[in-house]
C-alpha cells in the first residue's frame, strides 16, 4: 500500500485521531462535547469539500442531506425500532439516492444558477418536512429515552455515538484522500478548472459530477443521525438550517477548498473560534460581527485558505500538506 | 368562496408590489455585476429599523422618512461595495457569495447587539376603506403606489440619464464599456448602492404594516430569490411582475390549503423554473 507512506494521507487522520482520543484519555464528558461539535464540523466540511473543493460547484444545500439522513434514521429508530448501526447505513443511503435523483437534474446548471437552486432545495425541504405529519411536522420527533438502554444507558450511548462519529469522520477523510488522488478526482478537478475543456479531454462530466454529489451526500446523513440521536429530538428548523450550510462553506474556505487537510483545519478552527467568542464576555454580543469581519478578511486577502496559502508560500510543505 | 378569495388576492397583490421592489434590487445587482447579494435580507431589515427609528425618535412621517432611509441605503451600499465586493468582483462566484455573506453576518451581528431579536412595530395607521368584501388598508395601497413610483423613477434613471446608460453599458459588457471611457468601478459601486437602496425602501414599506425583527429580512431575501428567478435574473421590470405573481400566489394558496404550505409551493416552483427556464418566465432565452 503506497498511500500508507504518504504524509499527506496520515497528517489529517492523525490530527483527527489525536483530537478524538483526548476526551477518552482524560475521560471527561465536557471535553467530549467540545470535540464532538468539532468532529461534526470537520465531517460536514470534508464531505462538502468533495463537491465544492474538488468539483467547484457551490452548494448551499449540503445541510439537506444532513437533515434528510437524520430524519430517515430517526424515523427508523423511533418508529420502526431499528438498531443504530442499521439506521446509520440507511441514513447515508437515502440521501445518496436523493442526491443521485436531484443531481441528474440540477447539476446541469452552472455557477450561480446551481447555487440558487440549492438554496431553493434547502428551503423547500425544510418547508415540506414542517408540513409532513408522518415525520412529526413542525414539532419534529422525540426519541423515547428507553432507547438508550439498548446501548447500556444514556451515558454509554453518548460515548458510543462519539466513537461512531469519530469513525465516520476518519472514513470521510480516507475517502476524501482517495478521491483526490484518483483518476476520477482528477476528472473532477478538470471540471472545476474548465468544464468544457474537461469534456473535450474525455471526462464524462455529467456522470462524474453526479458521482461526486452522491459521495458528498452519503456522509452528512450519518453525521446528522448521530447528532440528533445524541439530542434525542429533531426539529425541521434545526435539521435544515440554511445558515449551517453557509457556515460549512465558510469552514471549507477557511481551511482551503480542494485540499484534504483544509476542511479539517477550517472546521476545527471555525468551531473553536465560535466557541471562544461565545464565552468571552467582550465578544459574546458581537461574536457574529467578529466572525464576519474575519471571514471577509480571509475572502479578500487569502482566498486559497490556510492550507492553500501555506502550500503557495512554503515550498517544503507542499509534499506534506495535501 | 369568492368573498374570501378576492380580498386575499388583493392583499397579496398589494404586497407583491413591495416584494417586487426588494427583488428589483437583487436583480439589478445581479444583472450589472453577476453578484448574488447575500446581504440583501439584513439591508431590508435595516430599512425597517430605519423607519422605526425615524418614526419613534424623530417623529417623522414614515413616507417622508422613506426618503432618508433610501439615501442611507444608497450610501451604505456604495460603502459595502468598496469594502467587500470590489476586490472579488472578478473572482469566482464563491468569493462574492461569501464576501456578501460576511457582510450579512456583520450587519446581523451589530443589529442583534443593538436591537436584540425581539419584535418591533411601527405604530402607524392610515385607516382603511371597504369596497364590497374587500377591506383596503391605506398603508398597503400607499406601499404599492410607492413601489410603482420607485420603479418608474428607476426606469427613467436607467433609460433617460447618462449615468443610467453607463450602468446599462457596464451590465452589457464591462470590458467594452471601460474601453469607451466609462469608469466601471464607480458605476458598479453606484449600481450596488441603488440595489441596496431598493432593499431598504422595500423594508421601510413593509415596516409600515407588519411587525418585524432584525432577522425578518431573511424571509424577504428568500422571496426575492424566487421573484428574481420568476422574472428573469437581471431584469428589473420582470422583478416587479414576478413580485406580483408571488404576491398573488401568497394570496390564493392559503384559501385552498394551510398557510404553511405556501413556502413549499414557492420553492418547488423556484427550483422548477431554474431547471426548465433559467432565464426566467419573462427573460429572453439564454
Amino acid at each position: 500500500m503506497k498511500i500508507l507512506r504518504k504524509p499527506g494521507f496520515w497528517l489529517p487522520i492523525m490530527l483527527v485521531l489525536l483530537l478524538g482520543l483526548w476526551p477518552v484519555m482524560t475521560d471527561n464528558a465536557a471535553n467530549r462535547e467540545v470535540v464532538n461539535s468539532i468532529l461534526v464540523s470537520v465531517a460536514l466540511a470534508s464531505s462538502l469539500n468533495i463537491l465544492l473543493g474538488y468539483t467547484g460547484y457551490v452548494s448551499f444545500g449540503h445541510i439537506v442531506f444532513f437533515g434528510f439522513g437524520a430524519y430517515t434514521g430517526f424515523y427508523l429508530m423511533s418508529e420502526q425500532g431499528w438498531p443504530i448501526y442499521a439506521a446509520m447505513i440507511m441514513a447515508g443511503l437515502v440521501p445518496a439516492v436523493l442526491a443521485y435523483l436531484l443531481g441528474s437534474a440540477i447539476l446541469r446548471l452552472r455557477g450561480a444558477y446551481f447555487a440558487l437552486a440549492t438554496i431553493g432545495i434547502n428551503e423547500a425541504a425544510r418547508a415540506f418536512v414542517k408540513n409532513f405529519d408522518p415525520l412529526g411536522g413542525s414539532v419534529g420527533m422525540q426519541l423515547n429515552f428507553q432507547i438508550y438502554n439498548d446501548y447500556g444507558g444514556a451515558a454509554q450511548a453518548l460515548w458510543l455515538t462519539y466513537y461512531l462519529l469519530l469513525g465516520v469522520t476518519i472514513v470521510i477523510l480516507i475517502v476524501s484522500y482517495l478521491v483526490r488522488f484518483s483518476k476520477f478526482g482528477l476528472g473532477l478537478m478538470a471540471i472545476r478548472e474548465n468544464e468544457d475543456a474537461a469534456e473535450v479531454m474525455g471526462v464524462v462530466a455529467p456522470s462524474a459530477k453526479t458521482r461526486a454529489y452522491v459521495i458528498s451526500a452519503f456522509f452528512p446523513g450519518i453525521v446528522g443521525l448521530l447528532f440528533f440521536f445524541k439530542n434525542a429530538t429533531i426539529l425541521p428548523g434545526d435539521a435544515f438550517r440554511l445558515h449551517l450550510s453557509i457556515e460549512t462553506i465558510v469552514m471549507v474556505m477557511l481551511g482551503g477548498a480542494g485540499t484534504v487537510l483544509g476542511p479539517v483545519l477550517g472546521g476545527a478552527g471555525y468551531q473553536r473560534l465560535r466557541g471562544t467568542l461565545l464565552v468571552t464576555p467582550l465578544f459574546r454580543n458581537v461574536q457574529l460581527v467578529v466572525a464576519g469581519v474575519l471571514l471577509l478578511t480571509i475572502i479578500l486577502f487569502i482566498p486559497a485558505g490556510v492550507v492553500g496559502w501555506l502550500r503557495y508560500h512554503v515550498r517544503g510543505l507542499r509534499r506534506v500538506l495535501e | 368562496m369568492f368573498d374570501i378569495l378576492i380580498p386575499s388576492l388583493v392583499d397579496g397583490l398589494l404586497l407583491g408590489f413591495v416584494y417586487g421592489i426588494a427583488a428589483m434590487g437583487l436583480s439589478l445587482i445581479w444583472g450589472v455585476m453577476n453578484v448574488i447579494n447575500l446581504a440583501h435580507g439584513p439591508i431590508i431589515a435595516l430599512g425597517m429599523f430605519g423607519i422605526y427609528l425615524a418614526f419613534t425618535i424623530l417623529g417623522l412621517n414614515p413616507y417622508l422618512a422613506l426618503v432618508l432611509v433610501a439615501f442611507a441605503g444608497l450610501v451604505l451600499g456604495i460603502l459595502i461595495y468598496y469594502v467587500a465586493v470590489n476586490r472579488v468582483i472578478d473572482a469566482p462566484h464563491l468569493s462574492s457569495l461569501l464576501a456578501t455573506f460576511s457582510v450579512n453576518m456583520i450587519i446581523i451581528g451589530i443589529g442583534t447587539a443593538i436591537f436584540t431579536v425581539s419584535p418591533y412595530n411601527v405604530d402607524f395607521t392610515l385607516g382603511a376603506v371597504d369596497i364590497g368584501p374587500i377591506r383596503l388598508l391605506w398603508t398597503r395601497v400607499a406601499a404599492a403606489l410607492a413601489a410603482v413610483i420607485v420603479t418608474g423613477l428607476l426606469y427613467l434613471f436607467l433609460f433617460r440619464t447618462r449615468t443610467g446608460k453607463n450602468i446599462r453599458a457596464v451590465a452589457n459588457n464591462r470590458t467594452a464599456a471601460e474601453l469607451m471611457g466609462i469608469p466601471s468601478s464607480r458605476v458598479l459601486a453606484l449600481s450596488f448602492g441603488i440595489g441596496t437602496m431598493l432593499a431598504a425602501i422595500a423594508g421601510g414599506l413593509i415596516a409600515t404594516f407588519f411587525p418585524f425583527t432584525i432577522l425578518a429580512g431573511g424571509g424577504y431575501e428568500l422571496r426575492s430569490f424566487v421573484i428574481v428567478v420568476l422574472g428573469g435574473l437581471g431584469n428589473p421590470l420582470g422583478a416587479l411582475v414576478g413580485g406580483l405573481i408571488l404576491g398573488s400566489l401568497e394570496g390564493i394558496i392559503p384559501v385552498f390549503m394551510q398557510t404553511s404550505w405556501v413556502p413549499v409551493i414557492e420553492f418547488v416552483l423556484f427550483v422548477f423554473i431554474i431547471l426548465v427556464r433559467p432565464s426566467g418566465l419573462l427573460g429572453s432565452r439564454v
